[in-house]
């Protein structure tokens, strides 16, 4: 490394190290993040199913039968209060006694459809139904298939894209801002020296923003990755350039911190909601998938939960390293053309 | 040695720096118009004018920041757009306003920038010439407006320049402050070293300069030495004039032998003149004659600002 090079990367480290904030968003934050959801929504035993019953003839049958069902909490009611419990969501479906007996429930909500399922197979069996076949459950709990185990690699995705942003976006303008740039310009400075200290100082943050998030989430919660630390580092650090590439290019132009946190948010909230960081891309209709296929933070995301959750190998992996390497190089060569130097 | 910076065919010394007929407009609003400048080896050059004049895009353009609409540049014998990095390791500058890392140490400051130049100065050297040794361990956040003008000027020292350009080095620096800044410049001077040096603080100029060009508009309208602009006044002399009670009107006191100017600041009477032995007794006449009488009078040498205000008929304001 040439010293102009050395002495641009260690500066911008001891500048980032330096301030508490970057300490925060870099590693503390992703990590109370991954605590909190981990803990909301830590898939132990399912609560009990809440099933309203309204009040009338017939209710205190339904709620004798439904009882018997230790999964259930039932409860009977008047018709309003029932309606407002369904209405809030604190009861999954509403029970209403009568020939024929009623459910009201809303289809949208996977509980409530569960829930329909489970009263009628409560009450169909009260009034006699039987099984023609006998089954038996085996409860499974493998740590893989956990809503923890999809959350850590969409937030390490995320991580990796904000600090591209932030780490490189954000600090090239306000070198912009200070004049700073201006000045090292007017010495004998290479201006591929200072791109490329951004580069290489954003390189040198990537294990401390990924390495802390892992080792706690499989201490706290027992994440691990089935596949290799090779293809999880590739994977990583070919993000992180992606993500460089697309901070340099939103910097290229701006002026003030309004203009490129104004920029950064526009780039990265879309990817935060429709990449897959907090719940699967296939929510989304069949028509967007191409589009949503094509962003870096889905290919980042998706080859990261490649890598950990199945095992895949690196070569299976190309269509989502070729997406982020062009997004890199493209966004990087437009930085370059677009570039507000002075 | 260093090499000189444009030794021609017969070993001359050509100048450090000469700009031939630049303009600048941006968007429809000239900036520099038609600027001709010539700085020599070893002076201290002053850019001098209001804020707005010009100065700082002329010295953008100068270091090779911004490129001329049209116009000649040429910088220790060299144009731009060659080999510039050999150029710019040649040239130490300090622009306005530049806010450094703040959580870098002034040590680490000084030392990124000596790590630009192929060639250059020891960084504890620097520090300690400019007087920044006790904070040299210190972030750049915890100097105070001198201390970071004084890190600036460290930073364009420590390659060791054949020009040294500094834009407003003393702006918003308080008057002991910017004398001390002075002396320090006018130390490397005596190395040999050109200094280009902005300001809009007129008595810094007179002070620090060989010579100056009195910046209006973009234009140059007066290039010299202080003391030449100076002479070239017909009045050299200034009598300052504070009534405490009647007043006379102007154009009395113009009729008076060898008054060349009258105008008021401040509410002072401003009076040049060339002959004070001939002028003041005058002026007392006319005083008691009109029963004015006088709170102070001073007279004083004529200054740059007397002379700006003698070529563009406007009162020089200097924030």
């Amino acid at each position: 490394m040439s010293r102009p090079l050395r002495h641009l990367v260690l500066a911008r480290l001891r500048e980032s190290l330096r301030h508490p904030e970057t300490i925060f968003w870099t590693f503390l934050f992703p990590i109370l993040l991954a605590v909190a959801l981990g803990i909301a929504f830590r898939g132990e035993r399912p609560g009990p199913t809440n099933v309203v019953v309204v009040d009338g003839r017939g209710a205190a049958d339904a709620e004798r039968s439904l009882q018997a069902d230790k999964g259930m909490r039932v409860e009977v009611l008047s018709r309003e209060a029932a309606d407002h419990r369904l209405r809030t969501g604190r009861a999954a479906v509403m029970v209403i006694p009568g020939d024929p007996l009623l459910y009201r429930y809303d289809p949208t909500r996977p509980e409530s459809r569960l829930a329909r399922e489970r009263v009628d197979r409560a009450l169909q069996h009260a009034a006699g139904r039987t099984d023609p076949i006998g089954v038996s459950d085996n409860l499974v709990a493998e740590p893989g298939a956990r809503y923890i185990d999809f959350l850590i690699p969409g937030l390490l995705g995320m991580n990796l894209m904000g600090g591209g942003l932030w780490g490189i976006g954000w600090v090239i303008v306000e070198d912009r801002i200070r004049k700073l740039l201006k000045l090292q310009l007017a010495t004998p400075m290479r201006k591929r020296d200072f791109l490329l200290a951004h580069m290489l100082a954003r390189l040198a943050f990537v294990p401390l923003e990924v390495v802390p998030l892992l080792f706690l989430s499989w201490l706290i919660f027992g994440v691990s990755s089935v596949g290799s630390l090779l293809s999880l580092t590739a994977v990583t650090v070919v993000g992180a350039l992606s993500f460089a590439g697309l901070g340099t290019l939103v910097a290229s132009r701006a002026r003030t911190t309004a203009t490129i946190s104004g920029l950064i948010n526009l780039a990265t909230f879309p990817m935060i909601v429709v990449s897959g960081v907090f719940f699967s891309t296939s929510r989304f209709p069949d028509l967007l998938q191409p589009l949503i296929r094509a962003l870096p933070l889905t290919a980042l995301i998706d080859a990261l939960r490649g890598v950990m959750t199945d095992g895949a190998h690196l070569a299976v992996l190309w269509p989502h390293f070729l997406v982020m390497g062009l997004w890199g190089t493209l966004c990087f060569a437009c930085a370059l053309w677009l570039f507000r130097w002075t | 040695m260093k090499a000189l910076p444009s030794a021609g065919p017969d070993g001359t010394r050509g100048p450090a720096v000469s700009l031939l007929g630049v303009v600048k407009r941006y968007d429809g609003v000239v900036a520099v118009d038609s600027l001709d400048l010539e700085i020599r080896v070893g002076e201290c050059f002053g850019l001098l004018g209001p804020n707005g004049a010009g100065k700082t895009t002329t010295i953008e353009i100068l270091i090779g920041l911004q490129e001329p609409t049209s116009g000649q540049v040429v910088v220790l014998g060299t144009k731009w757009g060659g080999d510039d990095r050999s150029l710019r390791a040649r040239i130490g500058v300090s622009l306005q306003e530049t806010r450094f890392p703040e959580r870098l140490t002034v040590a680490e400051v000084v030392t990124l920038f000596r790590s630009f130049y192929p060639r250059g100065r020891d960084v504890t050297s620097v520090i300690r010439e400019v007087g920044l040794e006790e904070k040299a361990r210190s972030w750049t956040s915890k100097l105070s407006g001198g201390q970071r003008q004084r890190l600036a000027l460290a930073c364009a020292l420590v390659g060791d320049p054949e020009l040294l350009v500094l834009d407003e080095p003393t702006t918003g620096l308080d008057p002991q402050a910017r004398l001390q800044f002075g002396d320090s410049i006018l130390s490397y001077k005596d190395r040999g070293c050109t200094i280009l040096v902005s300001t809009h603080y007129m008595e810094e100029a007179q002070r620090l300069c060989d010579r100056v060009a009195i910046i209006e508009r973009g234009k140059a309208i007066a290039i010299g030495s202080p003391d030449e602009l100076i002479a070239s006044l017909d009045g050299n002399l200034v009598v300052e004039i504070e009534m405490a009670a009647g007043d006379v009107e102007d154009a009395a006191v113009r009729r008076l032998a060898g008054v060349t100017s009258v105008r008021r600041e401040n509410g002072s009477l401003l009076v040049s003149v060339q002959e004070a032995h001939v002028t003041v007794p005058a002026l007392l006449d006319l005083f008691r004659a009109r029963s004015a009488s006088l709170a102070h009078l001073t007279l004083r040498q004529a200054t740059l600002e007397d002379v700006y205000v003698s070529l563009t008929g406007r009162q020089y304001r200097d924030e």
